[in-house]
């Protein structure tokens, strides 16, 4: 090894002659770092994608390797935000990923005083039969007057200004049709 | 806009880099007063006196844009002699001290008949109007029924000059506004008042126009519409709107909150804004039409809307001989908000609940009154990521603490159902622009994670497999319903695209509807939502649209689709002048190309392509062909802006400063405290504080951070944004601070009707006292992300909040009330309510409690 490749791999040596003079790139790297790559670039898929918090709409990048999301970034092709995130949109690789993310259904009985695990499938069936019955006993023919009201007011729903349009559109179409008028969202709010 | 809209501000840079004046009027000074030409420091809950104020300026100064104004607004109409302006005393003809509610008949138009408005309250089928409107038809020449709605144009004075004309009206109206006064109510001076006075209305007109941008701080308060109906105004007058760099911006809080109104999750809505119907006797389809849509303007179509609607739900099963079956409908009979439902479970009239990506026990207002309902359900399915906290009520809820609720007493069953994100589904947002942005689908949602497409689906599925060969009238809806998407992957996740494409509409032959007007109401067509009617046309999906802004003009048209039809300014026909000539070259937008027969432009003209300028409805026209080609509000029965509103509001034609209900000073314009309309919920968990209390002297208001969203469920539980806000905080000034002995990153408690909670004391000079009259009012700034749960904790500021709420909208007042601080944590477990309740004692205030 030459005198000068020893010197080379200084960094204070990089630093003071190299390109690099605030020692915050090319300076300061080991081989390590030299041999490291963004998570973008191996990515096996780019996926076009929308920002769901606020309602600017930035576009999103969502990079994608082994059936994972691995990195969010903000879409430069996007008119609305030219590729630019907030601190929010930034952290949307961590929304997606978090470790505290809940991933199975959780089940507290009635008077239970703690969590237990149920079968997503029986929970639907089970949110099913309960619909069914609060429609029943909510359910109101006709008011006083004899005007028709056709509707339960057995059960409501709130939620929410992240769903997709196709959501919202599906929940006010299953609600209507289960005479349930009592439909809400953030909108309100 | 620059903290919770941050990537949107930067085009405010941008036209600042240009040479536009940023104004900030706020309480606070923030990141976005800090980039601003001039920061307004202003008191919360007075924007009506602010904006009255300018109207009031523009008026007595002459300084309308007065060519806009008389072609494009109904300032020459004449008001009925019926109409009393209370001036001083605050209220308008035809209140009811008894009910809190106004009669809205004398507010019309002289020679005008009753129009159902473009929005707002429309049904007006009580007898007593029904019988107004037939008697005043009769009168004129008309019969009753059918005739109530033809067209008739209320008598005019083109000079302004009428006593009784709209704009002498409005004139009056605001002559106690004068910038002397609004200063005062504001807390700024009138040297302030003027300057921004000063600004827009120098950069209104011809070649310039102004944008006003407002957010929830104008929308949560017992006025929230009439604040937006004040800022219309002022931009009609100034003829700021359907022009490039006008109009009135909303900037909204949620990626789909626009969609969630569009496609309403509301109560009092079907899609496009259609009213749901209220429950009447003998109601059917044409009577529903008749109570609920203008005959004229592009809601004169309300029937094709709706029987497309029908169709699209109903299918087969909807024919003429069953109006469509417009009796699947449910009936309305008031007010069935979402505050009114909470009472409801308090009091176990309705028994099951589901919360899709909401957390209300820590981002709603009051949330005591939210927790208690959640512990009086029956059932509660909460669809989200993570653990909010109302799902965890009945464990770690503060009322647990308190000792006023038990865990084994709480007999709500609880189902938590894991939801998919954004990466882990196909579908739309609307965006604040009306923008419909497609998201593609990256990966699959892990574990029993699923989108709401696929649970509600399958839910229906399951609800109608169960009731299948039932007779019950009752289930004819749910099992006549159309719901057979088609259905892919291992989860059988239905296909957004299908359902994007019912919303679009279908024709008879089964090609997709390109445009809304394509619709008809003989049930030939059928789409779920008809304002989005073109964004599957050709059966392309035209929100996946993504050619590079940097390929496209300024307007960027092939970016998404913006409803409707793909217009990105609304009522852009009136950035033309009467005869079709741009207002200026550097203004202009979309204008009349005599040549071709046709509007053109830098927008898709929000008007009929071929409609000339010069063209005058015949007699007896209804829809679009009764407005002229002057007439750019093609969504009003007139066609025209109103600066007076004859029909539509439930607290009056015109904008008035009422004070906030809980407000520390008394209203300096009117006799009149508060909103005489507002609505109230007066139960034992929802104690207000008295007005002008010496109890609860401060003012407080609530906003969010930009590392932080709305309840927190997808940001206190992230590291990076937790480490950059990590802990619940209030702003105060250092006059409040010395005068209360608080120490900046100290403990503070703050108190209201409600209840007490804790914050850590940021002193800083952002928060200014302010002078109204001779009171100094101290305002206190509180962020309202946090609760229990997640990486950062911290008190709910929401739980310091009562419901009150505007009386058109039932929108609660969250952004301004009152409370007092003292120094130090809060009294912990039982010790907490007998704290809170000795201070409401002291203000004279009802006992609180559970029930
Ligand atoms: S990145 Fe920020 S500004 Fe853009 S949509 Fe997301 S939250 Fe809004």
């Amino acid at each position: 090894m030459g005198a000068r490749t020893w010197l080379g791999e200084w960094p204070m040596f990089r630093q003071a002659t190299g390109p690099d003079p605030l020692g915050r790139g090319a300076a300061v790297q080991s081989p390590r770092t030299q041999a490291l790559g963004p998570r973008t670039a191996d990515a096996d898929e780019v996926v076009k994608s929308v920002c769901p918090y606020c309602a600017v709409g930035c576009g999103q990048n969502v990079y994608v390797r082994d059936g994972r999301v691995t990195q969010i970034e903000g879409d430069p092709d996007s008119p609305v935000s030219r590729g630019r995130l907030c601190p929010k949109g930034s952290a949307s690789t961590s929304l997606v990923t978090s470790p505290t993310r809940v991933t199975t259904v959780r089940y507290r009985r009635p008077y239970g005083t703690e969590w237990e695990d149920l079968d997503l499938d029986t929970a639907v069936d089970m949110i099913a039969d309960r619909v069914i019955d609060a429609r029943r006993k909510g359910w109101q023919d006709t008011d006083d007057d004899g005007r028709v009201l056709r509707r339960t007011l057995g059960f409501s729903s709130l939620g929410g200004a992240t769903l997709d349009n196709e959501e919202n559109y599906l929940i006010k179409k299953l609600f209507m049709a289960l005479g349930a008028i009592q439909v809400e969202n953030q909108a309100r709010i | 806009m620059a903290e919770a809209h941050p990537v949107g501000f930067q085009w405010v840079m941008e036209a600042k880099k240009r040479g536009a004046t940023v104004i900030h009027v706020d309480p606070r000074f923030t990141r976005t007063s800090a980039v601003a030409d001039l920061h307004v420091p202003f008191r919360a809950g007075a924007d009506i006196a602010f904006l009255g104020g300018l109207i009031h300026y523009v008026l007595d100064n002459e300084l309308d844009f007065r060519e806009y104004v008389t072609t494009f607004t109904n300032a020459a109409e004449i008001v009925g002699e019926d109409f009393v302006d209370g001036d001083v005393s605050g209220l308008f003809s035809g209140y009811d001290p008894e009910t809190g509610r106004y009669d809205p008949i004398s507010w019309q138009m002289e020679g005008g008949v009753y129009e159902a408005p473009a929005a707002g309250q429309r049904d007006h089928w009580e007898p007593e109007l029904r019988e107004h409107h037939a008697a005043h038809a009769a009168d004129t020449g008309g019969g009753a029924g059918e005739a109530a709605h033809a067209p008739a144009a209320p008598e005019r004075d083109d000079t302004l000059q009428h006593p009784r004309c709209v704009y002498q009206v409005l004139k009056r109206h605001y002559a106690r506004y004068t910038p002397e006064a609004v200063a005062s109510v504001c807390g700024m001076s009138t040297a302030q008042f003027l300057e921004v006075a000063r600004a827009i209305t120098r950069n209104s007109g011809r070649e310039r126009t102004t944008a006003w941008v407002y957010s929830v701080g104008w929308t949560h308060h017992t006025v929230g519409a009439q604040y937006i109906r004040a800022a219309a105004v002022l931009q009609t007058l100034l003829g700021n709107m359907g022009r490039p760099g006008g109009g009135i911006l909303a900037l909204r809080g949620h990626a789909s909150i626009q969609g969630s109104t569009d496609i309403p999750t509301l109560y009092d809505l079907l899609p496009g804004y259609i009213p749901m119907p209220n429950a009447h006797l003998h109601e059917d389809l044409q009577s529903f039409l008749d109570a609920d849509a203008a005959k004229t303007g592009f809601w004169g179509h309300m029937d094709a809307y709706l029987v497309s609607l029908l169709k699209a739900w109903w299918g087969d099963a909807a024919t003429p001989e069953n109006d469509f079956a417009f009796d699947y409908l449910p009936r309305l009979t008031g007010n069935h908000g979402t505050y009114g439902i909470v009472r409801d479970q308090i009091d176990k009239k309705t028994f099951g609940y589901f919360l899709v990506g909401e957390n209300p026990a820590v981002g709603h207002a009051n949330g005591k009154m939210q927790r208690l309902g959640l512990a009086n359900l029956e059932w509660l399915v909460v669809r989200d990521m993570q653990m909010i906290e109302s799902a965890s009520f009945w464990k770690d809820g503060p009322e647990i603490e308190t000792g006023e609720l038990r865990t084994e007493d709480i007999g709500t069953e609880v189902f938590f159902l894991p939801c998919a994100n954004h990466t882990e589904k196909s579908g739309t947002f609307t965006n604040t622009q009306r923008l419909l942005q497609w998201r593609r689908e990256a990966v699959h949602p892990p574990g029993d994670a699923r989108s709401e497409l696929h649970f509600y689906f399958h839910l229906g599925r399951r609800i109608r497999e169960k009731l299948a060969g039932s007779t019950d009238e009752r289930d004819r809806p749910l099992l006549d319903l159309t719901w057979d998407y088609p259905t892919f992957g291992v989860h059988d996740e239905p296909d957004p695209e299908s359902v994007l494409a019912e919303i679009n509409g279908f024709d008879a032959d089964g090609n997709h509807l390109s445009s809304y007007t394509q619709m008809k109401a003989d049930g030939s067509t059928s789409g779920g939502c008809w304002i989005y009617t073109g964004v599957y046309k050709d059966g392309i999906n035209q929100a996946d649209r993504r050619k590079p802004g940097s390929e496209q003009d300024w307007v960027a048209a092939e970016w998404g689709w913006a409803w409707p039809a793909n217009r990105r300014t609304l009522y852009n026909r009136a950035s033309a002048d009467a005869d079709g000539k741009p207002w200026s070259e550097r203004k202009a937008y979309v204008w009349w190309d005599s040549e071709q027969g046709s509007w053109t432009g830098h927008d898709i003209p929000d008007f009929e392509a071929t409609k000339p300028p010069s063209y005058r409805p015949p007699e007896g026209a209804q829809c679009e062909d009764a407005l002229a080609g002057t007439d750019a509000f093609i969504m009003q029965a007139d066609g025209k802006a109103w600066l007076y509103a004859p029909t539509g509001l439930a607290d009056g034609p015109m904008p008035t400063h009422y004070e906030p209900v809980e407000s520390p000073v008394a209203n300096l314009l009117h006799d009149q405290q508060d909103n005489p309309a507002r609505e109230d919920i007066d139960r034992a968990w929802n104690r207000l504080n008295p007005a002008m209390s010496e109890t609860y002297p401060y003012v407080f208001l609530t906003y969010r951070l930009t590392e932080h969203h709305t309840a927190g469920g997808m940001s206190r539980f992230l590291g990076y944004l937790s480490e950059l806000q990590p802990e619940f905080f209030c702003e105060v000034s250092p006059a409040l601070a010395r005068e209360r002995g608080l120490e900046h990153l100290g403990w503070a408690t703050l108190i209201s009707a409600r209840t007490a909670i804790e914050a850590r004391v940021v002193v800083t000079e952002r928060m200014k006292p302010l002078r109204i009259g001779d009171h100094v009012v101290h305002q206190i700034g509180l962020p309202y992300h946090w609760g229990s749960n997640g990486l950062s904790h911290g008190d709910p500021a929401n739980d310091l909040l009562g419901v009150v709420m505007d009386p058109n909208v039932h929108i609660q007042e969250s952004k301004v009330a009152t409370c007092d601080i003292q120094p130090g944590r809060r009294p912990r477990g039982p010790a907490l309510l007998e704290f809170v309740e000795s201070h409401r004692r002291k203000a004279g205030v009802e006992p609180g409690g559970t029930r």
